[in-house]
């Protein structure tokens, strides 16, 4: 690796992503605008006393869910562009390494995610009063490694798509059946054992685990750590498989 | 002993897709100069940069770059290049495109603006490379070829769709390159380029018809217009 190419590689990237108006709202306002949707469906429910708001439940789930659905988008897209534009190939030409070029995406998109999930985290906190007990500050950091969860997993598929709309495709393979089986809908706990096996193999499910122990915590636990090594191990695992996929020869 | 020359294949084989597109071509390309890559499109001139490049696997034969086989690391810094349809990212600006390429070749942002220069889109370098024009977008990804000082730089078909001024501009700056020690290996399908160049590997159907100079090529294809000459050569290898 070489850090003037992975400097000028992020840089790169940002600035693609500066030139691009939708994608930046996307990333910072969607999420809130998204939120509060979810805060005045509820807005109207009657609770027991003692029960937390549902809001309470679900925010922190989406905080998880938003970063690692818009940043595996956003990254296989551009990454098939960069594959199908012929810039890829001449890249392979030039003395850039692919770690730079990969780590280059992953830096960008992830300064991307803090910003994004800062946004998010301080609407839900200030605006909607989400009962965050937990360190705002671990909130973001779960935030940026599902973010980069997102990213590696988003350059990954990149490499079994020909075109956009095939890219776009993996969607609902592979990002909805996380969002299905994270805890979102059904407490991971009420699941039958199939699903709660197919949870315990998919990464989202511990970006929301660690989410909710922070949330319900006022101190960061080791069971919040131990999800997050484990999205760390799990992303590391998807970028260095996405380097084999970066072929620089082709037959 | 005798230096290695820039480019030199042996038997060299390519196919795409189980299909053979390169047929045991062989020749050699000294270091200095201007080597035109002609054929008509679909002949592998392509293929056979890409070859130079290093990005396309070799089916067989050997193919080696300043006396390495294609493709080494060491020779990404020396070989600089221009692909056929222009490889730039057109949400950038000419300057930060070439400014992106210059920072993988360690270069300073004084070469970007050099090579914009040389290209001649000084004016245009804060304009977004999609907002120009056909053959402005190539000219920036010719700079960003152009902005590593490579030894041999290859050159995919880089004066297509240019106003003639500007295509006489360019084979004078490659001259110029050549003129300095570069090597460039320039494709075109206009046989009227030819007579510019020092060399010439005529290309057809991925066989490699000859390698000779544009005087040799009038004296064999019996006709002072080129594109009448390569046609004299064809019937010569394959009479009809």
């Amino acid at each position: 690796m070489n850090p003037r190419m992975l400097a000028a590689t992020t840089a790169r990237v940002l600035n693609q992503l500066r030139h691009d108006h939708r994608s930046i709202a996307m990333i910072l306002v969607v999420p809130s605008v998204l939120l509060a949707v979810v805060y005045w469906l509820f807005e109207n429910e009657t609770l027991p006393p003692g029960i937390p708001r549902t809001f309470d439940r679900i925010g922190p789930i989406m905080l998880a869910i938003f970063p690692f659905v818009i940043m595996f988008l956003i990254t296989s897209i551009t990454m098939l562009r960069e594959r199908t534009s012929g810039t890829l190939e001449r890249l392979m030409t030039t003395p850039i390494h692919k770690a730079d070029l990969l780590f280059g995406y992953g830096i960008a998109f992830a300064f991307m995610a803090a910003l994004q999930s800062a946004i998010a985290t301080g609407v839900a906190y200030w605006v909607f009063g989400l009962d965050i007990k937990g360190y705002g500050g671990l909130v973001v950091l779960v935030a940026v490694v599902n973010a980069v969860l997102g990213v590696s997993l988003g350059l990954f598929c990149s490499a079994f798509a020909r075109t956009e709309f095939q890219a776009v495709q993996f969607m609902p393979i592979v990002v909805i059946p996380q969002i299905l089986l994270c805890g979102l809908f059904v407490p991971r706990s009420q699941m039958n054992s199939v699903f709660q096996t197919l949870s315990d193999w998919m990464p989202l499910t511990y970006s929301v685990k660690a989410l909710q122990e922070i949330t319900a915590n006022v101190d960061a636990t080791s069971e919040m750590w131990r999800d997050l090594t484990i999205m760390a191990i799990v992303l590391l695992g998807l970028l260095a498989l996405s380097s084999f996929t970066l072929r620089r020869k082709s037959s | 002993m005798e230096q290695s020359p820039a480019i030199e294949a042996k038997g060299l084989t390519v196919r795409l897709r189980r299909t053979e597109v390169l047929h045991e071509i062989s020749f050699r390309v000294p270091e200095g100069g201007v080597t035109g890559l002609l054929g008509p499109s679909g002949s592998g001139k392509s293929t056979l940069m890409r070859s130079v490049m290093g990005v396309q696997r070799i089916a067989s034969g050997t193919l080696h770059v300043l006396g390495r086989p294609a493709g080494t690391p060491a020779l990404r810094p020396l070989v600089g290049y221009m692909t056929q349809d222009a490889a730039v990212y057109g949400d950038l600006t000419v300057l930060d495109n070439v400014r992106y390429f210059a920072a993988l070749e360690r270069k300073s942002r004084g070469d970007a603006r050099e090579a914009i220069a040389a290209v001649g889109l000084t004016e245009f370098e804060k304009r977004k490379a999609v907002d120009l024009s056909g053959g402005q977008f190539s000219r920036v990804s010719l700079a960003c070829a152009l902005v590593g000082k490579p030894r041999v730089l290859v050159l995919d078909e880089p004066t297509v769709g240019l106003d003639p001024v500007l295509r006489v501009d360019l084979w004078e700056r490659f001259r110029a390159l050549a003129d300095q020690g570069t090597t460039l290996l320039v494709s075109s399908h206009v046989m009227e380029e030819a007579g510019r160049c020092d060399s010439l590997l005529l290309l057809r159907d991925g066989r490699l018809l000859a390698q000779l100079t544009p005087d040799e090529l009038r004296d064999r294809g019996k006709s002072q217009d080129l594109e009448q000459a390569f046609l004299g050569i064809i019937r010569e290898v394959q009479p009809v």
